[in-house]
């Protein structure tokens, strides 16, 4: 048990690890960074529109999709993958829409068939063929971000751009931040307030399917990051964060990303300290992120609501005697 | 003015008014005949409790593990399975069942009080729990992982709740948070545990996808008192749950603990999802509790029926997985128990007599083929109408004419009521005749349209072009008793809004190409012929 939690000493944990060779941590970071950013983006909108489960079941069910394109492609390439998970994305949808369509079922338990089965078949997938996909049960649960500097770099003209799956990410998150700055008006109008939206001409049903792809496309890039799990820790905890303490959308997105960057750093030094999974630890700063935003928005909220009742009695106190 | 708005001033037009939403009265109704029906319960769980506490007390003590097996074919694994030799075999078919059983029981109430992503939340959230465990003592102790794992999901579920009463943060996001987040911590302490330098860390990864090779005389002793516990808690306050589930707020006014009788369920679902953490996982130990209650919940309306299928349902994927997954040798147990389970679903999606797919298409094919011959049926009244009951032949030019139809359509509707006993046809197929079956028929749709029609223009204040429409629609599905109330409503009354005549029980009763002289009867109160 003592030796359990490691002791802590601060040069190891937080100067070390940037002042190692190779920038490997930096990487690390950045890569943490791309994926809490692309996922909090998304995550938002799933938020406002009371999808975060739908969030949850989708990056679940990804996985034999990205199971079968490894097997069916023979490779890790990017393009397999990601249309495997498109596949797998757009079958879940379907499932959970034709389970709650045709039968008395509730979209609830429809979500939570959906989303299990598919997993389960995943998870043999990849046990019954695990020499051949190059993926193992513990990398589909909490990823490997630790191996992102050991991996191969991408050069373009001689310039170093970085590890593959991180210029990968930064393409994802880029194409995802143009999106949503292309795009805000729909998905303001369309999350905030359906019947506005119908009536200014937007599809919500492209609205939708488009944020579903989205979703599908952020999840299978941050899958080998962070595993399937993990990413819902990813789509909900900055949007959340970033709910409680403000209630304009531009505010909260921005709040999103200053969410990715404060967790992927504090969860680096966590990580470092416990010697744990980082992926893990980035979600658990970020939690701890999120339980600090809550006390100060409950703390803030309950002594305005001290301070007001106080007002209204001092305000009662002098208007009851011009009254008599 | 909408029609429908007059629609709920007799019992029949109640009854029209749920046709459109069928879900609800059948909760209702299985409320109430359950209440009256729960002895059945009674009967029955004592006698499956008896039979697992005999299989619990017969098991030798001491067993080797299903790991310490050699590479074997296919044919003997199942063999080795079957023939029960191996203690370890049954020790973790057992526990599969038990679980399976528990799953199910307590599956039944999330999925009827739509909370099934309760119990995926309260799931992940076990695991910091599970590690906790582990280092209390550093071993796999049943009891320690039982205490701490329980703690864990009662604490995330408490969480949700304060995160839902404390910020404008909505129920699905707070499940979500409170899931990832322990999960992560969980995740966190169970990676730390994996690089402790000391300590048997063997079978603590198993909680993940789980594995019932890894089940022992410790586990399934646990799992028989959990499982007896769930059994003996549900068949006690089976009222108190189903009214608590079904409709709470009668559940308050009429005295139940209902706060009580919430945190209860939850505590018995922490425990059955604890106890099958070691066979299915913490990742799809939510597929046991809810696929097998959803795949019952299609099957029957009755609380105890569905709770008893679910139970049975649960058995059967927690045995075919275990099965599955020792012919695989150590493939993850978790993930076939679930596959088994999606497949019972799916039978039940496809093949469930009352809500399966097929059934529902089947009853949808019937009544839009009941309405088309309907339809033609009043279409050759009109035709008959037109020429004043002139002759008793309709040909398929003048029924085309009339339905703006192509003429092989409509030999295809005459076809069908043919075959119905409607109508006969001419031999050269050019004339349509009516059968007095399908002469009653005709009348008492074209009876039905009208009098709506009347009703709507009379009662309703609706405008006599508005009323078409709706009674085109009305036509088919008003009962019998509906339409004596309308008689009633309406009384002595011979012509639609359009100056048409209504159809009267003389008429029905005098068939086809009588000539229309006499003066129109009344409506008596005891119109029997039609419906």
């Amino acid at each position: 048990m003592n030796h359990f939690i490691p002791p802590f000493n601060f040069h190891h944990v937080f100067v070390e690890p940037w002042a190692q060779a190779g920038g490997g941590f930096a990487w690390i970071a950045l890569m943490g960074f791309l994926v809490a950013t692309a996922c909090g983006l998304v995550g938002n909108f799933l938020i406002l529109r009371r999808m975060a489960l739908v969030g949850d079941a989708i990056s679940h069910s990804v996985l034999p999709g990205i199971a079968i394109a490894f097997l069916v492609a023979k490779s890790r390439s990017s393009l397999a993958m990601f249309v495997g998970a498109l596949a797998a994305g757009v079958v879940t949808t379907v499932i959970i829409e034709t389970i709650h369509r045709k039968t008395r079922v509730k979209q609830d338990a429809a979500i939570g068939i959906a989303f299990t089965s598919l997993f389960a078949l995943g998870v043999i997938l990849i046990s019954l063929f695990a020499s051949k996909v190059d993926l193992d049960q513990e990398c589909v649960l909490y990823g490997e971000i630790a191996f992102v500097p050991l991996e191969e770099m991408v050069r373009v003209g001689g310039v170093t751009l970085g590890p593959v799956s991180v210029v990968r990410m930064a393409v994802v998150t880029l194409l995802l931040a143009v999106l949503v700055v292309a795009f805000y008006k729909e998905l303001l109008v369309s999350s905030f307030d359906p019947t506005l939206a119908v009536s200014l001409g937007i599809n919500s049903t492209v609205v939708h399917y488009s944020l579903m792809a989205a979703l599908s496309v952020v999840v299978v890039s941050a899958f080998e990051a962070v595993g399937a799990i993990l990413v819902v820790a990813m789509l909900i905890l900055p949007g959340a964060t970033a709910t409680l303490l403000s209630q304009r959308l531009p505010v909260m997105l921005g709040l999103t990303v200053l969410h990715a960057a404060l967790s992927s750093v504090l969860g680096i030094h966590l990580g470092v300290w416990l010697n744990c999974s980082l992926a893990a630890a980035m979600v658990v700063a970020a939690t701890v992120l999120f339980m600090l935003s809550w006390l100060i928005t409950s703390a803030g909220r309950h002594g305005f609501r001290m301070v007001s009742a106080r007002t209204e009695n001092n305000n009662g106190a002098e208007t009851t005697p011009l009254q008599g | 003015m909408r029609p429908e708005a007059p629609i709920s001033f007799a019992p029949g037009f109640s009854r029209l008014s749920r046709a459109a939403k069928p879900h609800l009265p059948c909760e209702r109704e299985t409320l109430c005949s359950s209440l009256r029906r729960h002895s059945a319960l009674r009967c029955l769980l004592p006698h499956l409790l008896s039979a697992i506490s005999y299989l619990l007390l017969c098991i030798p003590a001491h067993a080797a593990r299903i790991g310490d097996i050699s590479e074997t074919s296919l044919w003997n694994q199942a063999f080795r399975f079957f023939t029960f030799q191996d203690p370890a075999v049954r020790y973790a078919l057992l526990g599969s069942m038990l679980l399976g059983i528990s799953c199910g029981l307590l599956g039944s109430f999330i999925v009827v009080r739509k909370m099934a992503l309760v119990g995926d939340a309260l799931s992940h959230a076990v695991l910091p729990g599970v590690a906790l465990g582990f280092l209390w003592n550093m071993s796999k102790d049943p009891v320690a992982i039982f205490a701490g794992a329980t703690l864990a999901g009662l604490i995330g579920t408490g969480v949700v709740h304060l995160l839902k009463q404390t910020t404008r943060l909505k129920e699905d996001t707070a499940l979500g948070l409170v899931l990832a987040s322990f999960f992560a911590v969980g995740i966190c302490l169970l990676t730390m545990i994996q690089r402790l330098p000391t300590g048997n860390k063997s079978g603590i990864d198993k909680f993940l996808f789980g594995q019932a090779a890894a089940i022992g005389p410790g586990d399934v002793q646990l799992m028989g008192v959990v499982t007896g516990l769930a059994v003996v808690v549900i068949t006690l306050l089976y009222k108190e749950f189903l009214v608590t589930s079904f409709d709470a707020q009668f559940a308050r006014v009429s005295g139940f603990p209902v706060q009580a009788l919430h945190y209860a369920l939850m505590l018995l679902l922490a425990f059955a999802v604890v106890i099958a953490l070691q066979a299915v996982g913490v990742v799809l130990v939510s597929a046991m509790l809810i696929t097998p209650a959803a795949a019952a919940y299609l099957l029957t309306d009755r609380m105890h029926r569905m709770l008893l299928l679910a139970a049975l349902f649960g058995l059967a994927a927690g045995a075919l997985g275990a099965f599955l997954s020792f012919l695989g040798n150590n493939l993850p147990t978790g993930p076939f128990m679930v596959l088994a389970a999606t497949a019972v679903f799916g039978a039940a999606f496809l093949f469930g007599p009352r809500h399966g797919v097929i059934a529902r298409w089947w009853r949808q094919r019937n009544r839009s083929a009941r309405t088309q011959r309907e339809n033609t049926l009043k279409a050759i009244y009109h035709v008959l109408e037109a020429r004043d009951f002139q002759g008793e032949g309709v040909s398929l030019r003048e029924l085309a004419e009339r339905r703006r139809e192509t003429l092989k359509d409509v030999s295809a509707q005459a076809a069908a009521l043919r075959a119905n006993g409607h109508a006969t046809l001419h031999e050269d197929g050019s004339q349509v005749f009516l059968t007095p079956d399908g002469w009653q028929r005709a009348c008492a749709i074209v009876r039905n349209h009208r009098l709506w029609e009347l009703y709507l223009t009379n009662e309703a204040r609706v405008a006599a072009d508005h009323v078409h429409e709706d009674a085109e629609k009305i036509e088919h599905v008003l009962g019998e008793e509906t339409v004596r109330e309308l008689e009633r409503r309406l009384g002595n009354i011979a012509h639609d809004p359009h100056g048409r005549r209504i159809p009267d029980l003389a008429e029905m009763r005098r068939g086809t190409g009588a000539a229309v002289t006499e003066k129109s009867m009344g409506y008596g109160q005891d119109i029997q012929g039609h419906s």
